[in-house]
């Protein structure tokens, strides 16, 4: 029950994967060159990654870069729009949070 | 001296403005904030993925991919990838000149260079996103616009869920099920807001018109096809009214509608799914053509609003055409009829070109095709009825529909602009993209309009170590 990358050897579109390994708070997940860091989250399962005001759980909503609910931070740049940036081998990801500290 | 054209989105509007300013004689600078053109409509795979069939999820592929390699090779056209407007700095009162072209180029992220663009013409084709109505829960993670289901099926082989509810209203909830039955989900059902005499009034009005979108009709009866073949079920006068569940969403909570899109007592029901994609009509981005100062004609619905333009694709600030779905939600095959005129004209190709009489028409086709989408698939007030107190509205600042109730009620109140100040409604991140329409249509008629929610002053996010450094001279 969660999201899940199309398998490459049942694909129509016939693509070739390569794979990479980004870091997210530390863990380490595995992706296909070309996904964006939201879909090697989505597809390692992580439905949820940054916290709203309240705390509550947020991740992808519109997925293409209007609404900033999947902002991370990837190398130290924070506000990065997850559903906007490839993931690249090795980039270390971690998440945010809007909550009052 | 050939004009310089500057055109902002590679989408079917833009791919068809650059290819007929470049007919014209002109120089095009062609930008997109994606990797590749094609817009949401012809999203395309990362080249990484090698694909060796990239055609196989999309309509139309062989035209798009020939247009695309001629305007993208020719040897007037500069095509920037990864690019966004951040600004538009408009001139003085009396120059005739379109306003001055602030860029920000690189993938998100901090370090971007920035380069400014002088303009003869400026062709806006900037499309739209997904407008989705609150709703309790929309707010839980596994509540994805169609949009999103759609960007990550067809553009990184991602299905969002195994058991899906695709929701909201308007024919695109039909491609969206399309891909995520072909990228292995399970689509426990289309669901359509509107009532079945609704839509069939709204599409079965002046059949001749709906003769002259062939490619539409059968896109349209293509997926009919894959639906009945998936036994899925395609439900009118139903809707999503509320996601449940523990930190992600476990189900949902369908309900009959009535016309009006308020709830029939007793039909409510849940059903297990562990993603729900929702869409109800599409929102213009307007931030560019409001920068410009190109004036906007209200749409059907309280809150949206559409560019205006003109016979020539042309809005009211000088310089500046329009072309697509800013203009009016009517389709691809629309937005390249506009893109076509849009682009000709302001590539300073004459207004009484002969071959114009067939893209004039065509456009207007369009134009009666929005019309038609219109009346078929409008959005019923009803869907207040939905909102609880605690429901989020706003996402980035979880302003609840009671908060934004008792802002408006406050006698000290009185503007949607004290009720977004007082509540933060609009202020967040998004800067009201998403809640925008929805925030003024549940003020519209309690509190004093003031202001469009489109405006954003600083069209997309920059930072300020980008800001400090000087742009970069000539074109990029």
């Amino acid at each position: 029950m969660s999201p899940r990358l199309v398998r490459a050897d049942r694909d129509a579109v016939r693509r070739r994967d390569t794979p990479l390994s980004i870091t997210v708070d530390g863990d380490a997940l595995s992706g296909v060159a070309g996904q964006t860091i939201a879909g090697v989250l989505l597809a390692n399962g992580r439905r949820a990654w940054r916290a709203g005001p309240s705390g509550a759980p947020r991740g992808v909503f519109c997925g293409i870069g209007v609404c900033f609910d999947c902002l991370v931070t990837v190398n130290g740049e924070p506000d990065v729009r997850a559903c906007r940036r490839r993931a690249a081998d090795g980039d270390q990801v971690a998440t945010q949070s809007r909550e009052a500290r | 001296m050939s004009r310089n054209v500057v055109i902002v989105g590679a989408g079917p509007a833009g791919l068809a403005a650059a290819a007929a300013a470049l007919r014209a004689g002109a120089r095009v600078t062609l930008l997109d904030a994606a990797e590749s053109p094609g817009g949401q409509y012809h999203r395309m795979l990362p080249e990484a993925f090698a694909a060796e069939r990239p055609g196989r999820l999309h309509h139309g592929w062989a035209a798009f991919d020939r247009a695309r390699r001629h305007v993208l090779g020719h040897p007037r056209c500069t095509w920037l990838a990864e690019t966004s407007v951040w600004s538009l700095e408009r001139r003085d009162p009396g120059d005739a000149r379109p306003p001055r072209v602030h860029l920000v180029h690189g993938p998100d992220g901090a370090g971007r260079d920035r380069s400014v663009l002088d303009p003869d013409a400026l062709v806006l084709a900037t499309g739209a996103h997904d407008r989705v109505l609150p709703f309790p829960g929309w707010d839980l993670p596994g509540v994805f616009t169609a949009g999103a289901a759609q960007a990550l099926a067809k553009g990184e082989r991602l299905a969002v869920g195994d058991e899906v509810l695709v929701a909201g209203s308007g024919p695109f909830l039909l491609p969206v099920a399309a891909s995520l039955l072909e990228a292995g989900s399970r689509v426990r059902g289309v669901l359509e807001a509107n009532p079945a005499a609704t839509v069939l009034r709204g599409w079965g009005a002046r059949p001749r018109e709906l003769a002259s979108q062939p490619g539409k009709a059968a896109e349209l009866a293509g997926y009919t096809a894959l639906l009945a073949r998936h036994r899925v079920p395609y439900r009118t006068g139903r809707a999503v009214i509320a996601a449940r569940g523990d930190g992600r969403v476990e189900e949902a909570v369908t309900a009959r509608l009535r016309a009006d899109w308020s709830v029939v007592p007793g039909t409510e029901r849940a059903v297990p799914v562990d993603a729900v994609c929702v869409t109800h009509g599409f929102s213009p981005q307007l931030e560019l053509p409001l920068a410009a100062g190109c004036a906007l004609r209200d749409g059907p619905e309280d809150g949206t609003a559409f560019v205006d333009v003109d016979d020539d694709q042309r809005t009211t600030a000088p310089g500046v055409h329009a072309a697509g779905e800013i203009t009016g939600v009517a389709g691809a095959p629309a937005a390249r009829a506009e893109g076509l005129l849009a682009g000709w004209l302001a590539g300073g190709g004459s207004p009484d070109a002969p071959e114009l009489r067939a893209v004039r028409r065509r456009r207007d086709q369009g134009r009666a095709f929005a019309r038609r989408l219109a009346a078929a698939h409008p959005v019923g007030d009803g869907w207040k009825s939905w909102l609880t107190p605690r429901t989020v509205v706003c996402r980035c600042e979880e302003t609840t529909y009671g908060a934004l109730c008792r802002a408006a009620d406050d006698p000290a109140g009185g503007s949607d602009r004290a009720v977004r100040l007082g509540t933060r409604a609009g202020l967040g991140p998004c800067q009201a993209r998403i809640c925008g329409p929805a925030v003024a249509a549940l003020l519209g008629g309690r509190v004093t309009r003031t202001a469009t929610p489109h405006h954003r002053p600083v069209a997309q996010p920059i930072r300020l170590g980008e800001l400090a450094r000087p742009p970069k001279e000539g074109t990029p």
